[in-house]
């Protein structure tokens, strides 16, 4: 028995705004908002902000540890630490913001139509995910990027791919629910094509908890972006990553320990600041908790 | 072997006769398509790759005919069929190939190292649950209160510590600054002390992430249990309160903690890479960057292989944990 507010669309954006503002007022996430924006302004104003040039080499101040020349210190090269954070900020940001998006649009719309049709398509693409799923992420992209070259954008496509299988999953569960509801029906009894219900009725429904996958898997990518450069499978040198960096500054870790200090602190940080954020948005949409 | 006593009923548990039996044989056949369709996806991973592995291999200077010779032992001449259905059959026999750098079979080459990872993995997983448990309970018994608030903000920072920066913090303060442990991780396999001793950064770099997550469910799973009826029974029974959290509460939230121990072990399969890198440990990851730096794909489509297959295992044991814990899953 369906009512008349169930043929209606549910007013998909209230839920989000009620999202952010409930995670708004939470400490945690307010923190998390900080951080992040705070790692971002300091990569995207890199060209202005940063003292020195990041590939500039100087060699008579190398390995100088943190002083008021060089906040950070200087790496072998005599390069200013401080200022290759910020540069590499740009990658770390550049590659993980890419990966989780082309995983969010992929995955997303995989779980859309998987969920959608149903049945045996439905539950051959599911198997096709759960076997993505079940290699460790780090192994998957580190062979990936072997295979394809530690090139940016391969970096991004190793990145997505270990990603594209939890926005399935994600985004499939709520299209098999919503497509059960009345406004749905009302939609396909009105003649709309099923291409126009999918993206026009159920999508912005399930928007708001794509994103919020999206923001824990932020902090992940991050991580595994991190992680390739620091086993060397990152964008190739003199170009600062965060990982690539850790990794100098760990091969000369007797001498120079902040080397490889300040961009693990970097990358902590960052990956920090974005799971408090995703944090934040899960517990504001999670039904379960909504109540609390 | 159980970490925390589980009450035992009639008829169940391991010694539950033909119900337990048919369970892991059905478990058993279940893993083999999907063991054939990681597999596949291994085969097609490595053949999407856009130019000739040979020429890859041998580099621009090669001549034709040294292109072919290695295309012929690589059989990459052979139709895409052939070849699929080799390297199937061959992986599930336990074949994984040859290494094209060293010549040596992959199996022999892996069997060599294993122990490390494994020694890793294992003493990570369980520092993981040892840690993350009892500190998950401790925060869901005490609800909002500092205890709660304190396991909530250090699983978080825990969470998001990348390996390879734990374990270099960790190198920093307490092998060159306090010198409590060695820097070089390698250890004589046969020495227990030694192997234990070397163990212990790389096992806390490498499960702090493990911790910091069962922490977390373990809090909200025994949340959700310490809320249901059966613990209010049993405290009206008169059931020691310890006893109800430990046996009657915990048992029922075991579900989820033994879920995610099952899917962090790959991440601490995929991690523990990174773990030996900074402890310069020997294992499947130094193999790994070893068959990196020298371009060997046999040894790498191997080595995914293999990683593939400890997966799946994983998941078998953690599918078979799941019918110990709980009856309704067996009976299934």
């Amino acid at each position: 028995m369906s009512t008349t507010s169930e043929l209606v669309a549910p007013p998909a954006p209230t839920g989000w705004k009620r999202a952010l503002g409930k995670a708004r007022s939470n400490p945690t996430t307010a923190v998390g908002v900080v951080i992040c924006l705070l790692i971002m302004a300091a990569a995207i104003f890199a060209p202005w902000l940063a003292p020195y040039d990041p590939a500039e080499q100087d060699i008579f101040n190398r390995l100088q540890p943190p002083s008021a020349e060089f906040w950070l210190g200087t790496d072998q090269f005599g390069r200013d630490i401080l200022s290759r954070l910020m540069w590499g900020g740009q990658i770390s940001l550049t590659v993980s913001l890419g990966a989780i998006f082309a995983a969010a649009i992929i995955g997303g719309a995989i779980g859309l139509v998987s969920g959608y049709i149903g049945g045996k398509f439905d539950l051959f693409v599911m198997q096709v995910m759960d076997v993505l799923l079940s290699f460790p992420s780090l192994i998957l992209g580190l062979i990936v990027v072997a295979l394809l070259g530690p090139e940016l954008v391969n970096l991004v496509v190793a990145i997505a791919l270990t990603a594209v299988a939890p926005f399935a999953r994600v985004a499939r569960a709520p299209t098999m629910a919503l497509k059960e509801r009345a406004f749905v029906e009302a939609g396909r009894a009105l003649g709309f094509s099923h291409t126009r219900v999918l993206f026009r009725h159920i999508l912005p429904n399930i928007l708001s908890e794509v994103m919020v996958m999206g923001t824990l898997w932020l902090a992940t990518a991050v991580r595994v972006e991190a992680s390739l450069s620091f086993i060397g499978l990152g964008v190739k040198p003199p170009t600062a990553t965060w990982g690539g960096m850790t990794r100098d500054g760990f091969e000369n870790i007797l001498d120079a320990p902040w080397l490889a200090v300040f961009p693990g602190i970097a990358i902590l940080l960052l990956v920090l600041g974005l799971n408090m954020v995703g944090d934040g948005l899960r517990d504001a949409t999670d039904p379960k908790l909504r109540n609390e | 072997m159980a970490l925390f006593p589980l009450p035992r009923f009639a008829g169940e548990g391991w010694g539950g006769g033909s119900a337990m039996t048919g369970f892991v044989i059905r478990r058993l056949l279940a893993a083999v398509p999907t063991l054939i369709a990681v597999l596949t996806l291994v085969f097609i991973i490595v053949r999407i790759v856009p130019g000739d592995p040979a020429l890859v291999i041998l580099g621009d200077q090669a001549t034709p005919e040294a292109i072919a010779a290695l295309r012929t032992r690589l059989g990459l001449d052979r139709s895409l069929w052939a070849q699929y259905f080799s390297f199937i059959t061959s992986a599930l026999m336990g074949d994984f190939g040859v290494s094209m750098v060293t010549g040596r079979s992959i199996t022999a080459e892996v069997a060599a190292v294993l122990p490390h990872t494994l020694d890793l993995t294992i003493a990570s997983m369980i520092f993981g649950v040892v840690v993350g448990v009892p500190v998950g309970i401790w925060a869901a018994l005490n609800r909002n209160g500092v205890v709660d608030v304190a396991a909530r903000v250090l699983s978080l920072l825990g969470l998001s510590f990348p390996v390879f920066v734990s374990g270099i913090f960790l190198l920093l303060a307490f092998s060159l600054h306090w010198r409590w442990f060695p820097v070089i991780g390698g250890a004589d396999l046969a020495d227990y002390g030694d192997r234990l001793h070397k163990l212990v950064l790389p096992t806390v770099a490498l499960g702090l992430i493990m911790a910091a997550y069962i922490t977390r469910v373990t809090r909200s799973a025994m949340l959700a249990s310490l809320g249901e009826d059966y613990i209010r029974t049993a405290r009206a029974k008169g059931v020691p309160w310890r006893r109800v959290v430990w046996v009657h509460g915990l048992r029922n939230a075991s579900i989820p903690i033994v879920t995610v121990v099952g899917l962090y072990v790959g991440i601490l399969l995929g991690n523990s890479v990174l773990t030996e890198i900074v402890f310069n440990r020997p294992g499947l990851g130094k193999i790994i960057v070893g068959a990196l730096n020298q371009r060997d794909y046999t040894m790498l489509q191997g080595l995914m292989v293999i990683y593939c297959f400890l997966i799946v295992v994983v998941n078998l044991i953690t599918d078979l944990l799941y019918g110990v814990i709980d009856p309704r899953v067996k009976a299934e």
